[in-house]
């Protein structure tokens, strides 16, 4: 259980790494956190024969306010961003979303973005990001583009990240102030990918005591984490009564269409989202209400 | 194959070595600087086993390449101990019973360390939840997190700063 032979690359300015990319394209591996390509290597399950090591590169690693987002470095490991003071004021449920992920060790080295694209579909980066909405900020020899989360993720492990090109941010949507949010996740063991999560940010209207806003997504439930957006929308609107989001929950199966594997049945999945959904639409909604009583 | 000359801190010592790029930390520090106290369990970052400290951060060195920890510190098992002393934790390990084959107890000294140093008062829960990370086939983890109590007391007694 051993890497095989690779060529290894440190570039120390990004100019140098994207000319590597374009140079070895799918030969090459880039390796951030090496959290999830460490163990592929080790079990020979990948043979690349470039290995890149961005670790290097400098001006990655911040965590910043950018306009309506929260921008996230590629150097940025899941405890930086689970412990951000930005982070917690302005998207409260990406802190939380990081307390779930693995385990203290792999959160040391492990980045935000390299769980973006790396495209696990029951990871928790790429739900929360799915869910918020945002961007990535991609860059090549060929030039520079974002790419959002809906378009972003193809399937299992796939996502529009072409050969040539390196993730150097991601974006995330800050939900207005005063937001409620939840994440919800079920797994047999803790620090376990999910066999499903469930995010949900709501935005009230406290003038009018509706939900003006809300945004439900899914993870576990297939190839890619889905936005349950159809699903949610008697939401909008109305007076988030208890019968109301059970309803609502109960018909998010009607959009899924997860697969019977060694870790859940498709029917267990689908009991599981319909629970999960419930939970996180109504804890975001009493906290969304909650920020409006304490005047948030 | 081309190998590489990195310079490291182990354990406060500066080391240099030749290494393959692929080879991984925890290799290299078995095999070429003789630090067979880091343990290899499942090789793909599961299981706790192989953690080490990297500048004072917990990590799997069975997940690090060689050549990344050039120019960084390493702290393995054999640094916890003090003058010949056995560290707060360690001496928790004993007292406690903390381990029966010792394979898995260096990868949760280490991190009990680390937890102990950013927060030296955990609950039983926090303790259990910074330790999920770390897996024992022996013990069934109750003595393990008495070990971690026992450091935790013996610390507040001491108000020593160093776990």
């Amino acid at each position: 259980m051993k890497p095989p032979a690779f060529e290894y690359y440190c570039p120390e300015t990004l100019d140098e790494a994207l000319g590597l990319l374009a140079q070895y394209g799918a030969e090459a591996k880039v390796l951030a956190g090496g959290q999830s390509l460490m163990p592929m290597l080790n079990m020979r399950l990948s043979h690349p024969g470039v290995v890149i090591d961005i670790n290097r590169l400098p001006d990655l690693d911040r965590v910043t306010v950018e306009g309506t987002s929260l921008r996230v470095g590629a150097l940025v490991r899941h405890a930086e961003l689970e412990h951000s003071a930005l982070a917690a004021t302005h998207c409260p449920i990406l802190p939380a979303a990081e307390r779930l992920v693995a385990h203290l060790a792999i959160r040391q080295r492990g980045t935000v973005v390299g769980s973006v694209v790396h495209a696990d579909p029951a990871a928790e980066l790429p739900l929360v990001w799915l869910t918020l909405g945002g961007e990535l900020e991609v860059r090549s020899t060929r030039g520079s583009r974002t790419i959002a989360p809906e378009a972003f993720y193809l399937g299992y492990f796939m996502t529009d990240l072409s050969p040539d090109e390196l993730a150097v941010a991601v974006r995330f949507e800050r939900p207005a102030a005063g937001h409620g949010w939840a994440i919800e996740e079920f797994a047999r063991r803790a620090g376990d990918f999910a066999l499903c999560a469930a995010a949900a940010v709501v935005e009230w209207d406290a003038t009018r005591g509706v939900v003006q806003r809300v945004r439900l997504g899914l993870g576990g439930v297939g190839g890619a984490p889905v936005r349950l957006d159809e699903a949610v929308a008697p939401l909008v609107g109305a007076v988030p009564e208890a019968a109301l989001v059970r309803e609502v929950a109960h018909r998010v199966g009607q959009y899924l269409d997860p697969p019977d594997d060694l870790h859940a049945s498709r029917a267990f999945r689908l009991h599981l989202a319909e629970v999960l959904s419930e939970r996180a639409l109504r804890a975001a909604t009493r906290r969304a209400q909650a920020k409006e009583v304490q005047g948030a | 194959m081309t190998t590489r000359q990195i310079r490291l801190t182990v354990n406060g010592q500066e080391r240099m070595v030749e290494v393959e790029p692929r080879w991984l930390l925890a290799d290299v520090l078995r095999e070429r600087l003789g630090l067979t106290g880091t343990h290899l369990g499942c090789e793909h970052g599961v299981c706790g086993a192989c953690t080490v400290l990297l500048d004072g951060r917990p990590v799997r060195s069975c997940l690090l390449l060689a050549v990344q920890a050039d120019g960084h510190a390493v702290t393995t098992v054999e640094g916890l101990a003090q003058d010949g002393a056995l560290s707060p934790v360690q001496e928790g390990f004993r007292q406690e019973h903390g381990l029966q084959c010792g394979f898995c107890t260096p990868g949760f000294l280490i991190t009990a360390t680390y937890l102990l140093e950013q927060n030296p008062r955990p609950t039983r829960e926090e303790i259990r939840e910074a330790l999920s990370g770390n897996l024992c086939r022996c013990t069934g983890y109750q003595n393990i997190v008495n070990a971690v109590e026992w450091a935790v007391r013996q610390l507040a007694e001491r108000n020593v700063s160093q776990p």
